[in-house]
């Protein structure tokens, strides 16, 4: 071996990506989700709104997937592709927002509350502890129905159903990381508790992060579809994969198609999620790396 | 020659609120460290050695004393001049598995002392890494591994070039080889002594081992419950200890040395007693083999009993056990 | 006097993992008279540990093989043909295993008078309660525990307290054989030496024979007749404490320990420690496994293993400077 070659130091995020990149069911989890996001994107080039989405042709209800309607159509004679694709802007977008506002303020809380201790982790946690009493879903109704229905008051509440649950994730690992003598060697040599916590604590926090906030991101799917069903969440003939299916069960003898493509896309989204979850879990651990 | 020794530690104590009652780590430690001279801190688990290196460094606050460094003390600093002044002091773990962030590679963790404190751009940061892992001995085909792909010895190699990035005048070094093999732990003391020498470093050297002490120390004090009971320099100290339970201390190492295989060894009885609320005379009593009443009438006192040699044995600075 | 109490003949061990098979004990052989304490010495990685575990048949059922080679136990044979019910039979009742740290090998939800009681009551059915008891108290007076603190729980007592509990617990059914897998490397020198002068009393009064594995040449040298210094799942030198300790004619590796550790006695400017690390056990290198570090190293080092050489005595070197074919021996001899 040359001893001369120059080791260049590489940055903690290209060595992230280096590693992803290794991890093929999570590449594959990345490439579904990014053909969701790019389909979302280009809904408008794909189906027309008016017409496709929301337009009613009541003369094609209930038809088959064929050539002309790809996944067939509804009760109402919308083309059940196109709201599909016009779903997805809704169920992904919202569902993301929604995680990274909560992991966001949750990390925050819960890093503030492990890492000082004392008094305001009592107070941050017992507030947390009221917010954890209530289910997810029953404190999103409870919020949508006191703030009006609307997309940002939904995301409101999803993101407050989940913030207590990332709060003690973090707390709990970044209680087992702060008294570790690296953040002592931090310390020692003159770092912030800000940069300790964003540079050591938290890094070495987020694997149990990650994992949960992709697992409730598949969940926030669901509560998203549940409060559109009972008419808190997406107003019909706004089109979301929940409603969809919803919407569908109705006609489970006759189509069943109805319910199978929209199951199978938030399906699809949630598993590619927890792929992907997984392998950012691994990869941001360099012990993992082989 | 009467120059102001570098560090000066005095009536330094550092006591923990316990359900129990307080707990006396530190009791009342008065030490100093000149430029360049290895001061090393001797004693079992629970004398409060690593509460007293942590503290020096003011990582923890004392309960009260004080701590002059280069004159000043450190103890009336404000955030903005601490933060300035660590540069200056600096500490090596025991632990070289739980001292580095695993998250970060080799060069991250050299790096950030020198990042955090401004003092280098990314660039020049980066080349400095690499100089100073040349400085410790580490190839450079390691910048890019991180912490656990190495074994112990090179970890500790990254804990000691993380040290040096800030160029400081004392360092800390808290049972820097315990945690490693023999062949190892002897090429990181000799680095160490080697780092020692060019760059007038001085060393806070804390551990339990005697014949590492003796190895690397100009002087050595002795603690023992939370009190230094003995100092001298290292020679005098191990030729002619001036205290039980140094003596106790020497006697129970496992010399390599067949012949004394046989010597019946003067054994210290029972354990370590609790530092919480302890007894105000002094702390070895129940453990010592000449104890007598007059060891329960005096407080803790480190006295000069011979040139540059401190006992705070009573029944030694009145010469009654002196001289046997 | 010969009443040998264990005979290991080359014995060959190897972890197999995901990375590769690692050869962790590469053809040993050791053996143990009556009432004699061995010292195996040796760095993290020689393969003291997997040593003793292969003794007591105690190798990680998924990932440790033992692939060749006798352990011979007095009058059972060999150990490792034997079924497992066998030696359960054998273990704690006449070979007894001491670990490292005291504070795991204890259960701490227990009574600790009631985990001396345990192996009683596995060994030694046919007892009564008070026979036991009886029996429980006596062991913790042996080691220095007064008997009143049987009914304390493990949390209630030091360190040093803990691995006398520990002891107690290994002696209690009185093994002909006791492995101590470095008793005493979590304690303070001053309870160890409270904790090994009480061993070599134990030792004496009771003829137990003990292999007392350790990286601390100064513990061997004060407690043990017999020495074997291990490397990379090899002895490398081996012999009576006298031998070892006190001749001039070493392995270049046992040289490099005694060169690693300060000396009490006289001030040392600089140690002369072995340069490099220990080998990658996936990859143990060609020839003598210590040749990357040797400062000796010869051409024939990298491509054959040295044979075992009986210098004197029992005193054995495993090292091609003092084969009868090196033209540089007297040399070597004379270093």
């Amino acid at each position: 071996m040359n001893e001369n070659i120059e080791y260049k130091a590489r940055s903690q995020f290209v060595s992230v990506l280096y590693r992803l990149k290794k991890n093929r069911l999570a590449m594959l989890g990345l490439a579904v989700l990014l053909i969701m996001a790019a389909v979302a994107l280009c809904a408008g080039f794909i189906a027309d709104y008016d017409k496709d989405v929301i337009g009613q042709d009541t003369a094609n209800r209930l038809q088959g997937p064929s050539a002309e309607h790809w996944f067939g159509t509804d009760q109402f004679g919308r083309d059940v592709f196109a709201r599909i694709v016009y779903g997805a802007r809704i169920s992904l977008t919202m569902s993301i927002i929604a995680m990274l506002i909560a992991v966001a303020i949750g990390a925050i809380i819960g890093a503030i509350a492990g890492f000082y201790g004392g008094f305001r982790d009592n107070i941050l946690m017992r507030i947390m502890d009221i917010l954890l009493a209530i289910p997810p879903m029953l404190m999103s109704i409870s919020i949508v129905a006191a703030l009006g229905q609307s997309m940002v008051n939904l995301l409101i509440a999803l993101s407050i159903a989940y913030i207590p649950v990332f709060a003690r994730v973090i707390r709990s690992s970044i209680l087992s990381i702060k008294d570790q003598e690296f953040i002592e060697a931090a310390k020692c040599c003159g770092s912030s508790d800000r940069h300790i916590i964003f540079k050591h604590i938290i890094p070495n926090a987020i694997g149990p992060i990650i994992v949960q906030a992709t697992l409730a991101m598949g969940s926030t799917i669901l509560i998203i579809a549940s409060l559109s069903f009972m008419g808190l969440g997406v107003q019909p003939p706004e089109s979301e994969w929940g409603t969809m299916l919803y919407e569908g069960r109705d006609y489970l003898r006759q189509a069943p198609y109805l319910v199978l493509f929209p199951g199978t896309a938030i399906t699809l989204a949630v598993i590619s999620l927890n792929l992907l979850g997984d392998g950012l879990r691994d990869a941001l651990d360099p012990r993992l790396k082989n | 020659m009467s120059e102001r020794p570098m560090l000066e530690i005095k009536h330094l104590k550092k006591y923990f609120h316990t359900p129990a009652g307080e707990l006396h780590a530190v009791d009342d430690v008065t030490l100093s460290i000149e430029r360049g001279h290895t001061l090393g801190v001797v004693g079992e688990s629970g004398c409060g050695k690593t509460t007293l290196g942590r503290t020096v460094l003011r990582l923890t606050e004392p309960t009260s004393g004080e701590i002059i460094f280069n004159g000043e003390n450190i103890l009336d600093y404000k955030k903005d001049k601490m933060k300035h002044l660590r540069k200056q002091m600096q500490l090596i773990f025991q632990d070289p598995y739980a001292s580095l962030d695993p998250r970060l590679s080799v060069a991250e963790i050299i790096k950030e002392p020198m990042l955090v404190n401004k003092m280098y751009s990314r660039k020049e940061a980066d080349e400095r890494a690499r100089e100073l892992m040349d400085t410790v001995g580490l190839a450079r085909r390691f910048v890019n591994a991180y912490p656990h792909e190495l074994d112990g010895g090179r970890r500790q190699r990254i804990g000691v070039a993380r040290a040096l990035a800030t160029d400081p005048e004392f360092i800390v070094c808290d049972e820097p080889v315990s945690a490693l093999d023999v062949s190892i732990q002897a090429q990181i003391l000799n680095l160490m002594m080697d780092l020692q020498e060019e760059r007038k470093l001085a060393y806070m050297f804390i551990t339990h081992d005697m014949s590492v002490v003796r190895h690397i120390s100009d002087e050595i004090a002795v603690m023992y419950l939370g009190q230094c009971v003995e100092l001298a320099e290292k020679e005098e100290l191990f030729n002619n200890p001036r205290h039980p339970y140094t003596k106790a201390l020497l006697a129970a190492i496992p010399v390599i040395d067949i012949t004394a295989r046989d010597r019946e060894p003067e054994l210290l009885k029972g354990e370590v007693s609790s530092p919480v609320n302890p007894v105000n005379y002094c702390r070895f009593y129940t453990r010592c083999r000449y104890a007598c009443e007059k060891c329960r009438e005096h407080e803790y006192e480190l006295k000069q009993v011979s040139e540059n040699h401190y006992s705070a044995c009573v029944l030694e600075q009145t010469g009654e056990i002196g001289n046997e | 006097m010969n009443d040998t109490v264990l005979k290991i003949n080359d014995l060959h061990a190897e972890y197999r993992t995901d990375e590769g098979t690692s050869s962790v004990i590469n053809g040993i052989n050791l053996s143990l008279e009556k009432g004699e304490t061995l010292g195996l010495v040796g760095e993290t990685g020689a393969g003291k540990t997997t040593t003793a575990l292969s003794v007591m048949r105690l190798m990680p059922k998924k990932t440790g093989f033992i692939t060749g080679g006798t352990i011979e136990f007095e009058e059972e044979g060999n150990l490792l043909e034997k079924s497992e019910a066998e030696m359960r039979a054998i273990r704690g009742h006449r070979i007894s295993m001491i670990f490292q740290d005291p504070m795991t090998s204890l259960n701490p939800v227990i009574r600790v008078g009631d985990q001396i009681k345990e192996s009683f009551k596995i060994h030694f059915p046919d007892l009564t309660g008070d026979e036991m008891d009886k029996k429980v108290d006596d062991m913790l007076e042996m080691v220095g525990i007064p008997a009143s603190r049987k009914n304390e729980y493990p949390h209630q007592f030091s360190g040093g307290m803990k691995q006398r509990v520990v002891i107690a617990m290994a002696l209690s059914c009185e093994p002909e054989l006791l492995i101590a897998d470095e008793p005493t490397t979590a304690l303070d020198v001053t309870i160890q030496a409270q904790v090994l002068h009480m061993m070599r009393e134990l030792k004496r009064n009771l003829g137990t024979s003990m292999i007392l594995i350790t990286h601390d040449l100064g513990i061997v040298s004060q407690n043990c007749e017999k020495v074997a210094v291990m490397y990379a799942g090899t002895i490398l030198e081996s012999g009576t404490a006298e031998e070892i300790f006190g001749q001039t004619q070493h392995h270049p590796y046992t040289t490099g320990l005694f060169g690693s550790i300060p000396d009490m006695n006289k001030p040392t400017d600089r140690l002369s420690p072995i340069d490099g690390l220990m080998p990658d056990p996936l990859n143990l290198p060609e020839g003598c496994v210590f040749n990357p570090r040797c400062p000796h190293c010869m051409d024939i080092c990298r491509t054959e293993a040295p044979k075992n050489k009986i210098l004197d005595g029992s005193h054995m070197i495993c090292c091609h400077l003092f084969d009868d074919r090196n033209p540089n021996k007297e040399e070597a001899e004379n270093e």
